[in-house]
């Protein structure tokens, strides 16, 4: 009893210490950083009435909006929605998990070489657009910026209000975390360097507004939705900057009427892993966030319809 | 027949005995193999990155604008301020509050209050991170002077609360396990409560009160959530309590959604929640050490 | 001597002090989310689906579904293998330095972070297993984050049990196995439950592995099969905290952090109830 019993032990530690191995030594690593186990075969997760979406914190409520009122008109369709970060979104398309990724950043072109040797055909959809804002608290003096200030003011070289025109104080930093889409964005198309290593890096827009709320000194950003969201409630507390890109024209994200002269807008994407076919759920599900109603969601959700080109491109991706 | 039956009860046993054996064994590789996991998983790191640099870097960005940094050092400084200043907090009012419920507090009072501190021990860390970010960090901004809350010192504060009655139960089932013999011993000799607890009970208790300390320890440098909500998450190296932190824990739950399975930050992930579990198991063990030498000692 | 009394009376009011405020802080808590949160309990906020465009007009129900399924899911997965591995670690292994280590192992993984549960949960039940991000996985996840706190709490209720109560049964003739079944596993059953339900309770309330593993923000419908999404009350807590943009939110949030401790309130009650009557019917 005693030797069988060793002997089965030992099968059991040869096969488990085995497995594990075989499990490790299947993902190949490389330099870029951003390599899929092969071993995985893609789940194939469009089962006709699934559709699986995650990605972008800043579009999470908007998308989670649409799939509530696209379920009500088709309730035999399983919708579910994640945040995370638009990062978390498209890995989890590229590695086969979800039908839909949300994001508030364009995809790279590494994230495309990957989804190429995976064989996916990733095609991109804008559903929204947004006027990414920059708030401070409402007792700061400061009330607009230029793109370069900005920049330095998030490298962390400009370091106190009164360098910019406001009170001696110093100023709070507060941003999300590397997984989001604004994160990158901003980082990309404002920063274009290092953020500084004091900011804060908070769990979503709304941490965000919470923080720039209670803090004198504080700045950060939120995509529009939020802000008028925020602003509908407790305007008192703060307020969005208006930005230009050459000291001379100051534009507010508010001010629909100047949408493409707003220095930071972006479109806001989902990203599919193969062109959507007519007649699947998924498909249907995105011609309802492009429709008139869907758009009004967008609407109503804070952030900006697409525009007319944004329409053209994405009519060449649905066919 | 009889033999019949005798030998079918055998056999019975021998199955049970080998159906458990079977069940244990894999439930106890299926342990241990999390360890394998984090370590195979995680020492990959070290095929890209150098050892120096993980280890004595202080600059933790992996998603950086320009050259990736996989310095830990900040986390682990973020982790040691968390831990210590919870810690300063907790001993204390553990402490004195096992000797109260040890040596003060009559039966009844005891009986009621244990499981009330229990409780304390039952509320989820989400819970308690929420009630930080909505009125803890105003209220300690508004003391300090400080333009907002998210820092280091409310994190240490949301932490002790969690690891006190941690300190407490255990501290004071040290204190109810001394032979009665020393208490009735030292009343005898005419020495009043408060002495016989001061020079003989806590003396005496000293090991095993250590003891809780580590395990408190231990719960402190694994807590995630609460420590996520409140603490700022900056990367920079904290100087002060007032700064924000970045505990290895709060960077592991923030940064694992976005890695892509087999890439070097996931692996780096890995890295550091191998780290984690290295601290709080030896703390563990170490823990349980002092608590049976403790035992040991009195076990009269 | 006089001055020694009055120290005694100095320190031990310090200490009663210390323990007032302990139980002060326990106090604070619940109330703080009670009074906060209990406006907006009603019949509706727990019954009725999710309503993200108007959270006033829908409920939390899926979140208390989905952690009422996921805590079923865990004690499938993690009571009888974990009291099947306590009972032979404590009735048929050899006393020997390989099985104490084991013991101590299994104890001191009780104390690893969840975290690390969840990251390797990850690895293994989503990745390696391919088993996604479901409700499986998470059960999966919490139920090896739960086994150490079970096969412990369980082994201690068994080593309890006095030998003699085995030895008597050995000496009337029973096998080592009806000794286990009629004697010493009724007689530590409350122990082990008692455990149980705490580790159970503990990993209901666990935020961090689910975030990994699981638990998303909005769902259309409520799961079904154990590869379905779902939603839960601690990552609900969560995102209702740091993500919801909606005036409300807060109120919700405290709500929702009021199900959640009432949730384990009523668990640890149960464990009350268990121990009083056992403590009762104990004789030794």
């Amino acid at each position: 009893m005693k030797n069988s019993t060793k002997f089965i032990g030992g099968i059991f530690i040869i096969l488990f210490i085995g497995f594990i191995w075989m499990g490790f030594n299947n993902s190949k690593g490389d330099v870029t950083g951003n390599i899929i186990s092969e071993n995985k075969d893609l789940k194939v997760s469009d089962q006709n009435n699934k559709i699986e979406i995650k990605g972008s914190d800043t579009i999470v409520q908007l998308v989670s909006n649409l799939a509530e009122d696209f379920s009500k008109n088709n309730p035999d369709t399983k919708i579910s929605v994640t945040g995370g970060g638009s990062g978390t979104g498209i890995a989890a398309l590229l590695n086969g998990e979800i039908d839909l990724a949300d994001s508030s950043r364009s995809i790279e072109q590494k994230e495309l070489d990957l989804a190429r040797e995976k064989s996916l055909d990733v095609k991109e959809v804008i559903i929204a657009r947004d006027m990414l804002s920059v708030i401070v608290n409402k007792d700061n003096k400061v009330d607009r910026l230029t793109i370069e200030e900005l920049s330095k003011i998030y490298k962390g070289e400009i370091k106190n209000w009164n360098e910019v025109g406001g009170k001696d104080q110093k100023i709070t930093l507060y941003g999300r975390q590397s997984t989001s889409g604004t994160y990158t964005f901003f980082l990309e198309h404002v920063v274009k360097g290092e953020y500084s290593e004091n900011m804060r890096n908070l769990e979503g827009n709304q941490a965000i507004f919470e923080a720039v709320k209670q803090d004198k000194g504080g700045m950060g950003y939120i995509g529009i939705g939020y802000l008028k969201e925020g602003l509908k409630n407790e305007n008192n507390k703060i307020k969005a900057v208006d930005v230009s890109y050459d000291g001379k024209d100051y534009f507010s994200p508010l001010d629909e009427s100047k949408i493409n002269d707003y220095p930071i807008s972006r479109g806001l994407f989902q990203y599919t892993k193969m062109k959507p076919v007519k007649g699947t759920e998924l498909y249907d599900f995105i011609q309802f966030e492009l429709s008139e109603q869907g758009q009004k969601i967008v609407e109503d959700s804070g952030f900006v319809k697409i525009a007319n080109s944004d329409k053209q491109k994405n009519n060449d991706v649905l066919g | 027949m009889m033999f019949l039956v005798k030998g079918l009860k055998i056999n019975k046993e021998k199955i049970i005995i080998n159906i458990f054996l079977i069940v244990s064994v894999t439930t106890i590789l299926i342990l241990l193999g999390i360890f394998l996991f984090l370590f195979f998983t995680g020492i990959k790191t070290f095929n890209e990155i150098s050892f120096k640099e993980i280890f004595f870097g202080t600059d933790w960005n992996p998603t950086a604008y320009g050259e990736p940094s996989w310095g830990i050092l900040s986390l682990l400084v973020g982790t040691l301020i968390v831990t210590l200043g919870a810690l300063i907090f907790a001993i204390p009012l553990g402490i004195a509050s096992s000797i109260y419920l040890a040596e003060i507090a009559s039966p009844k009072t005891r009986e009621f209050l244990k499981p009330t501190i229990e409780m304390i021990a039952g509320i989820p860390s989400v819970v308690l991170g929420l009630i930080g970010i909505f009125f803890l960090s105003p209220l300690i901004a508004g003391l300090f002077g400080l333009s907002n809350g998210l820092n280091g010192l409310i994190a240490s504060f949301i932490v002790g609360i969690m690891i006190l009655p941690t300190i407490i139960s255990v501290s004071e089932d040290v204190l109810i396990s001394l032979p009665k013999e020393f208490n009735e011993a030292s009343l005898a000799l005419g020495a009043t409560k408060w002495q016989t607890i001061k020079m003989t009970l806590i003396p005496a208790a000293l090991s095993g009160i250590g003891g809780a300390i580590m395990l408190g320890l231990g719960r402190a440098v694994g807590e995630t959530m609460a420590v996520l909500m409140v603490a700022g998450n900056s990367r920079g190296m904290p100087t002060s309590i007032l700064d924000p932190v970045r505990p290895i824990t709060a960077n592991i739950a923030i940064e694992i959604k976005e890695v892509v399975s087999g890439s070097l930050h996931y692996e780096a992930l890995f890295l550091l929640g191998l780290i984690l579990f290295v601290i709080t198991f030896c703390v563990n063990v170490i823990s349980e050490i002092i608590i049976n030498k403790q035992t040991k000692k009195y076990k009269w | 001597m006089v001055k020694e009394k009055t120290k005694e009376k100095f320190y031990f009011n310090i200490f009663r002090i210390c323990m007032l405020f302990t139980i002060f802080i326990l106090g604070f808590i619940l109330l703080y989310v009670i009074i906060n949160g209990y406006k907006v309990i009603n019949f509706r906020f727990l019954t009725t689906m999710w309503n993200h465009q108007d959270i006033t007009q829908g409920g939390i129900f899926p979140a208390i579904f989905g952690s009422i399924l996921l805590g079923i899911g865990i004690s499938i997965i993690s009571i009888p293998i974990g009291i099947c591995t306590a009972i032979y670690i404590s009735e048929y292994a050899k006393e020997n330095y390989f099985t104490n280590m084991v013991k101590i192992s299994i104890r001191n993984l009780a104390g690893v972070p969840s975290v690390v549960y969840g990251l390797f949960g990850l690895a293994f039940f989503v990745f390696l297993l391919n088993l996604g991000t479901s409700l499986i996985a998470a059960s999966l996840t919490l139920g090896c984050m739960t086994l150490p706190w079970i096969i412990t709490s369980s082994e201690e209720s068994i080593k309890s049990v006095p030998n003699s109560f085995r030895e008597a049964s050995i000496a009337l003739g029973a096998t080592k196995w009806q000794t286990i079944k009629k004697v010493v596993v009724p007689s530590s059953l409350g122990g082990m439950l008692t455990g149980s339900i705490l580790g159970i309770s503990r990993a209901v309330g666990e935020t961090a592995p689910i975030i990994m593993v699981g638990a998303t923000f909005y769902i259309s419908y409520l799961p079904t099969s154990p590869t379905d999404k779902f939603m839960a009350l601690p990552y609900h807590l969560f995102i209702l905290a740091t993500q919801h943009s909606s005036p409300d939110a807060k109120a919700y949030a405290l709500g929702t952090a009021l199900v959640l401790i009432s949730l384990t309130f009523i668990m640890n009650l149960g464990i009350f109830i268990i121990r009083y009557k056992l403590r009762k019917k104990k004789e030794w």
